[in-house]
């Protein structure tokens, strides 16, 4: 069975909480509050003002530039402020409240279940709907799909891959789409492979999901050219370049893009907003939340609407007892939370409640050199010296030790018997070497 | 609710079971075998070199650490443990007490607190605390005791080696050696190193715990075997077998406990791999030519020395640099 070349580990997938709970319907909440950079790039910008009506599907920020997303309203109701709020970490960012009154939408959204298989956009014009409809990358990362989907010139497209890997712990949002909208969302990889001019289309799944595995299998045979491959199970598989090298055996070179090796890589999630974007006229306002923990009462899995507080989620799911830390996102890579009074966002695939006992960390111990972090490492570098590079400042050895190709996955972290908090270290650097490789280029 | 305090701190927010103390929990499960054959052979004579061989090092780590850096205790993670054990093994079970207690004070003392403690030390503390004995001390070092059923006399290594160089052929040597009962451990030398298949016992319990990889172990006895095999196939008559090599004398506790110990080899897999040719290479050489009838303590220590070097310049594997396939 296929995976990708060098290191990895193994962590316990402890998706048993939430995998059998089907895709609930969350209420929608009193206010929501939306906001304005849910993506990567420029910000949106505002184009509602205070005391505003505004229908669901209404958009309420147009992009502030081409690596940006438009956004609209998950909600109808009346505007309530324009300005400053926390967000999950406790920065101020500009979000538009809204009062909800019914539940409204504009015209031309098909709100039905019905699947529409048929395509009769053009490539162009899927990719045009895709950046009107406010679509990101919906594995967390966030980045602007139509701008992933317009193709740089003298670069050509061979292959879509849907990652349907979820190899972060706990969530399984995307296992519940792939068992209960399969259809939706093997209709918007083909839209996704229309729009890049491609045939071939392999979805990428780790064969702790054997259901999810035979189910596409068997909606796979309707479609042409996609081919579904089970993966063995391995962290970080569902990294972008360990994904493409485990189903086409290409490496993505040091310092480039997957468009390098002629793959586009689509989340599930993704995929399933641009179905609906594209055949039902949808914008993006909602998505599936796993809201899981190995103590919470009732783990479940949410279709939630943007700008609802993820506290209204915890407590729907049993609340905060014992709890000593909340994550945005998965155990590997996903974001403390510091407020969760802030929204659920574009980006928010699970919300994590870890227990007291298990919340601090380990007092670091002193290296034993046992050389885990670098049978761990899936990018084959030497953690343990660029942590103590990075320690030590001495920024340049780390640059030609590649800290740059660092894809901050955990893995090093997590294998480290001493507890030392190598990621920690690896990012000051990463961050420090970043910075003098943009300096270097604008001096150029 | 957003009064509750919520803990802070990146990701990742899991941990994997590896830890300092369980790691070394298994080295000693994993060395347990070991000992059991030797109280066997032995006596309880055995479990008294070990168990003070323990005690004098877990005591003068934390003496020193308590007096001396006056930092942090360090013992509760059990590396001075495995250093007693370790030491132990590499020691005659008569051997006087006193001795132990030297050899111990120079592991953990020299060899490993001078330089920082754990993860610092260039040199095998145990290696070190066993070479010092066994040029200070070469006649308490080399007198062991015989085993029951074995061959009286020095191990089967020095006594092979004393034979050929007198001119006694292969074949008569080999009348003397049962070649099954060394691999059981019916044969004189140190305490932990007479029963070769109790060691690979502990082995099979190290890579199944994932404490360490089968790279060094493997190539080290993989570069003794080829080397003996080649010298053995030019003259069956001055060299002994493979076998008999791989069999003897410290080799498998060298390669399994010895050269895998974390602080002192390299990092990479490919540098493990240079790192253990090293050892079975400058072993035999030692072995077939040098002065003493073992090799393993000094090749460790002579590629101890060389790790730096290897972890400068063998480099992993890395991700995004082959070619891509057309």
């Amino acid at each position: 069975m296929k995976t990708f070349p060098i290191g990895g580990i193994h962590p316990s997938d402890n998706k048993q909480y939430s995998k059998e709970a089907a895709i609930e319907r969350f209420p929608i909440p009193q206010v929501v509050t939306i906001p304005l950079a849910q993506h990567i790039g420029a910000p949106a910008v505002a184009c509602v003002a205070k005391g505003d009506k505004v229908l669901a599907g209404q958009v309420i920020a147009t992009a502030g530039g081409f690596v940006s997303s438009a956004i609209h309203s998950s909600v109808s109701g009346t505007v309530t402020a324009v300005d400053m709020k926390a967000d999950a970490q406790g920065n101020m960012k500009p979000c538009v409240t809204i009062a909800v009154e019914g539940d409204e939408w504009v015209e031309g959204v098909d709100l039905s279940t019905t699947l529409v298989k048929n395509i009769t956009l053009s490539g162009k014009e899927i990719v045009a709907k895709v950046a009107e409809m406010g679509i990101v990358g919906m594995g967390g990362a966030t980045f602007p799909t139509h701008v992933k989907l317009s193709i740089p010139d003298g670069k050509k497209a061979e292959c879509l891959i849907i990652n349907a890997v979820e190899c972060e712990p706990y969530l399984t949002a995307d296992y519940r789409v792939m068992m209960e909208k399969g259809g939706e969302l093997l209709t918007g990889a083909r839209l996704l492979a229309k729009a890049i001019g491609v045939d071939q289309i392999y979805v990428g799944i780790e064969n702790n999901k054997p259901d999810a595995i035979k189910a596409l299998q068997v909606l796979a045979g309707s479609y042409l050219g996609i081919e579904i491959v089970p993966l063995k199970m391995r962290y970080p598989q569902g990294g972008e370049k360990q994904l493409i090298a485990a189903i086409t055996g290409r490496q993505v070179p040091s310092g480039g893009l997957p468009i390098d090796v002629g793959a586009v890589v689509q989340n599930v999630g993704t995929a399933l907003a641009v179905y609906e974007a594209v055949m039902k006229n949808k914008p993006l306002v909602e998505r599936v939340v796993t809201v899981t923990g190995p103590k919470l009462a009732r783990p479940k899995n949410l279709l939630v609407r943007i700008g609802t507080p993820m506290s209204a989620l915890i407590d729907y799911c049993g609340g905060m007892d014992g709890v000593g830390k909340v994550v945005a996102g998965g155990p590997m890579m996903g974001r403390a939370v510091s407020n969760v009074d802030a929204p659920v966002t574009k980006g928010t695939s699970g919300v994590l409640l870890i227990p007291t006992a298990e919340s601090l960390r380990q007092k670091p111990d002193t290296c034993i050199r046992c050389a885990k972090c670098v049978e761990a490492c899936p990018m084959g570098l030497e953690p343990y010296l660029l942590a103590k590079l990075s320690k030590k400042e001495m920024y340049d050895e780390a640059e030609k030790h590649y800290i740059a190709d660092c894809i901050e996955c955990g893995c090093c972290t997590y294998s480290c018997p001493a507890y030392l908090p190598l990621l920690d270290w690896l990012r000051i650097g990463k961050g420090e070497v970043m910075k003098a490789i943009r300096a270097r280029a604008t001096k150029k | 609710m957003s009064s509750q305090k919520l803990v802070i701190s990146p990701a990742p927010h899991v941990h994997g079971s590896n830890d300092t103390r369980r790691m070394m929990a298994d080295v000693l499960i994993a060395l347990a075998p070991a000992l059991v054959v030797s109280c066997l052979a032995h006596g309880w004579r055995a479990l008294l070199v070990v168990a003070f061989s323990v005690v004098c090092c877990v005591v003068f780590e934390w003496a020193v650490q308590k007096f001396l850096l006056r930092g942090p205790l360090t013992i509760g993670n059990l590396s001075a443990v495995v250093t007693g054990v370790l030491l132990a093994f590499n020691l005659p079970a008569n051997i006087p007490l006193g001795l132990v207690a030297i050899g111990c004070a120079v592991a953990i003392v020299v060899a490993k607190m001078t330089y920082g403690g754990l993860g610092k030390n260039l040199f095998n503390p145990a290696l070190v605390g066993r070479v010092f004995l066994l040029i200070a001390f070469p006649v308490a070092m080399t007198s062991f005791p015989e085993i029951v059923g074995a061959v009286s006399g020095a191990t089967p290594l020095a006594m092979a080696k004393e034979a050929l160089k007198a001119g006694v052929p292969v074949s008569e040597v080999m009348q003397s050696v049962d070649l099954g009962d060394m691999s059981l451990g019916m044969k004189n030398g140190s305490l932990g190193e007479i029963s070769v298949v109790a060691l690979l016992v502990g082995f099979v319990w190290l890579l199944v715990r994932r404490v360490i990889s089968w790279h060094i172990p493997v190539v080290v006895l993989g570069t003794m075997a080829l080397f003996s095999t080649i010298m053995w196939g030019v003259n069956p008559d001055a060299y002994m077998s493979p076998l008999f090599h791989l069999l003897s004398g410290g080799a498998v506790l060298g390669a399994v406990f010895m050269a895998t110990d974390y602080v002192t080899s390299p990092m990479t897999t490919k540098g493990m791999v240079i790192y253990a040719v090293g050892i079975g290479f400058i072993t035999m050489l030692i072995r077939l030519w040098g002065p003493y009838p073992e090799g393993m303590s000094f090749a460790i220590l002579i590629m101890n020395s060389v790790v730096p070097l290897i972890d400068k310049y063998v480099r992993p594997k890395r991700f995004g640099v082959v070619k891509s396939k057309k």
